[in-house]
């Protein structure tokens, strides 16, 4: 029972993790992307409609293979994820808009699509496709309990964990990340230095959103076993707060997200009144804003925000 | 970027405008506005599967003025969210990131609700409204003023804290609801008491009449009161505010207060005008659309009054395409998501000019090795 929980806590662990890593990424330019919720939601609709069209290409479900099915599904919903980043891209660091209202535009608007693509494609075959993305590794039917915690999961669970290990070394021991931490800190001391700050903007949100678009895709072809739900954009503010609470640290971000799916779980696995179980949901918000307050109030240098977050930058603006 | 050559300038470079003629700036604007809705058309003739393009058009002016309910909806909706954007204006205008819109406003339907629930047919309707008031403006104000006292103090990041302080007011609603309910349906009926009296025999009329009241009060705290003044300085620089003496601290807790005061009413009309009851999804996202309808009309209370009826107008009117082509509920998403895109957009070229490389210059470079 236990071991079941703490397996499917995991599992969807892996929606939190791809959207706060990519956030976090985008954060680190000083992006702030409050539109991750959108672009998760554009990534799933990328899968949804990458899968139906790859059905239909094949002539039916009796065409479909593994490989062509999982690639042209992840192809459709990088290249989703992306559009949606681009547009936060063009808005705030070309046109240096306001981030705040970009992001929310873009989360209506992804939001819309999902439903959009997600109401009217033909979902046959999505079972299937679904049956790929949850194949795990062989382990027979009776595993013991270091086999169902670590190799029950599908692919996109491990390749989580994995981008969530690479960005934090990105960032914490490349110059490449280096470089990104200074746009994020200080734009114009960046861009005295050299670095590009207006590539490095567009470098880390298009990536992050690419990140945080595979956490659509893994809900819907994973999560879900191929089945259309329209809740990501919940996950995906969770994924906004899972950044703050583990202080822009993407390797913290892994037990963060299996904390925070232990508590979005938790209801359905202990009994409690209904009411008790909205409480248990709060608990990720609540637990948020302290470490935000504390935070705040500690202000250790390492474990603030980007010190120019939410800005746009010009260079002739003082 | 990298490579831009010391010998030669790029294409184009982009400039600050000191200041922008109020008319072409509009212009801008308006132009912009055009430009979505005629991609909208664009967009719903390919997703609506090569639908005529007029469709279009005379689906959405249908769904907004096609009967006097329609009509009467249209200004309701319009008053709701003006009222929720005005009640943003204040903090965005001293760049204070208020995104908690959504729980504050929820807070004042949850304060109006206690009261119907605790109080409702013991005292006078008319005092049963104005406990309801006063409890909304208290709820939303505690839940505004929160994170601006963490501002002030501490100078914790006020947009992240109001995004939270969202989904703990929404489970907060949620878990009154089960208390009330003891079905456990999550869904709290209609209550017969707190409800606003009709005007002229139409539900909605005093909504829009108590707006129209607050969007012009806030107009004149604005232009002539200190406050409106001061709201201004922290907004253009908070080291000239320090400079010439303004309690930047007290200004934020203050705004915060007035912003929740306004989600407060919000609450009040969403609670006693419109839905006489409360869900989680009460505010139904127009905590957020207020914010970009605010940014849209330059926080001034006319202009917002000005770009929530167009919001309105787009989504209902979108709403109604969807309808007439067959597209599902999203659609007016979409719509509405290009044409924040649009207009947000446009404020590029209201702030900044593009001025391009003169062209006397011999082209002895090729081209193609111009940076963009």
């Amino acid at each position: 029972m236990f071991l079941t929980f703490l397996q499917s806590a995991i599992r969807f662990s892996a929606v939190f993790l791809f959207g706060s890593v990519g956030e976090t990424l985008t954060e680190k330019s000083g992006n702030l992307n409050l539109g991750i919720p959108g672009i998760m939601c554009m990534g799933a609709s990328g899968a949804i409609v990458g899968a139906s069209t790859y059905v239909a290409a094949v002539g039916g479900v009796g065409g479909i293979t593994a490989w062509g099915a999982t690639l042209v599904t992840i192809i459709f919903a990088l290249l989703f994820s992306l559009l949606g980043g681009l547009i936060y891209c063009v808005l705030t660091a070309t046109l240096r808009c306001n981030q705040n209202v970009s992001g929310l535009a873009l989360t209506t608007f992804g939001v819309g699509v999902l439903s959009f693509f997600g109401g009217s494609a033909d979902t046959t075959g999505f079972t299937v496709i679904s049956g790929f993305f949850r194949q795990s590794f062989p382990i027979g039917d009776n595993p013991n309990w270091f086999e169902t915690l670590f190799l029950s999961y599908g692919c996109l669970v491990y390749i989580a964990i994995i981008i969530a290990v690479i960005a934090a070394i990105v960032l914490k021991k490349t110059r490449v990340g280096l470089n990104l931490r200074a746009v994020g800190e200080n734009p114009a001391t960046a861009d005295a230095a050299g670095i590009s700050v207006t590539n490095y903007k567009y470098g880390a949100t298009l990536i992050g959103s690419m990140i945080a678009g595979l956490g659509g895709l893994f809900y819907i072809m994973d999560q879900t076993g191929g089945v259309v739900e329209y809740t990501i954009d919940t996950y995906g503010w969770m994924a906004v707060a899972l950044v703050i609470f583990t202080v822009w640290r993407p390797n913290w971000a892994i037990l963060g997200s299996i904390l925070f799916s232990i508590l979005y779980l938790l209801p359905n696995y202990v009994s409690v009144s209904f009411a008790e179980r909205e409480v248990i949901k709060m608990i990720p918000y609540l637990v948020t804003i302290v470490v935000l307050v504390i935070t705040s109030i500690v202000s250790r240098r390492e474990s603030q925000p980007p010190a120019a977050l939410g800005l746009s930058y010009f260079r002739e603006e003082r | 970027m990298t490579n831009i050559k010391t010998d030669r300038e790029p294409l184009f470079r982009i400039v600050k405008r000191d200041n922008i003629a109020r008319g072409k700036a509009w212009g801008i604007r308006i132009g912009a506005v055009v430009i979505a809705i005629l991609i909208g058309a664009v967009v719903s003739a390919i997703l609506g599967g090569g639908s005529a393009f007029g469709t279009f058009f005379s689906g959405l002016f249908e769904g907004v003025f096609g009967t006097p309910r329609r009509i009467l909806n249209l200004f309701q909706n319009t008053a709701i969210l003006l009222c929720i954007a005005l009640a943003v204006a204040p903090a965005f205008k001293m760049r204070f990131w208020n995104i908690g819109a959504e729980g504050q406003v929820l807070m004042g339907c949850l304060g109006s609700v206690v009261v119907i629930q605790y109080l409702g047919g013991q005292i006078d309707n008319f005092w049963l409204i104005i406990v309801m008031f006063l409890a909304s403006v208290a709820f939303s104000v505690v839940w505004a003023v929160i994170p601006a006292i963490f501002k002030a103090k501490w100078r914790t990041n006020e947009t992240l804290f109001t995004l939270m302080m969202n989904y703990v007011a929404m489970q907060l609603v949620a878990i009154c609801i089960f208390a009330w309910v003891p079905s456990g349906s999550g869904v709290l009926g209609t209550l017969a008491d707190g409800r606003f009296p009709l005007i002229g025999g139409q539900r909605y009329i005093l909504n829009i009449i108590l707006v129209a009241v607050a969007a012009v009060a806030l107009f004149l705290y604005f232009r002539f009161s200190k406050h409106g003044y001061e709201i201004s300085v922290v907004g253009e620089s908070e080291n000239t505010a320090k400079y010439v003496g303004i309690n930047v601290k007290k200004v934020i807790i203050r705004t915060m207060v007035l912003s929740g005061v306004l989600c407060g009413l919000a609450g009040l009309l969403l609670v006693g005008g419109t839905n006489y009851s409360v869900a989680v999804d009460s505010v139904d996202n127009r905590g957020f659309t207020a914010i970009l309808v605010a940014w849209l009309g330059k926080f001034s209370p006319p202009a917002m009054a000005f770009t929530s009826w167009l919001y309105v107008f787009i989504d209902q009117g979108a709403k109604n395409v969807a309808t007439l082509m067959g597209m599902g509920e999203a659609f007016p998403d979409i719509i509405t998501g290009i044409f924040f895109f649009f207009v947000i957009g446009c404020e590029f070229f209201i702030n900044y000019k593009v001025k391009f490389r003169p062209r006397k210059k011999k082209a002895e470079n090729p081209v193609e090795e111009v940076a963009s």
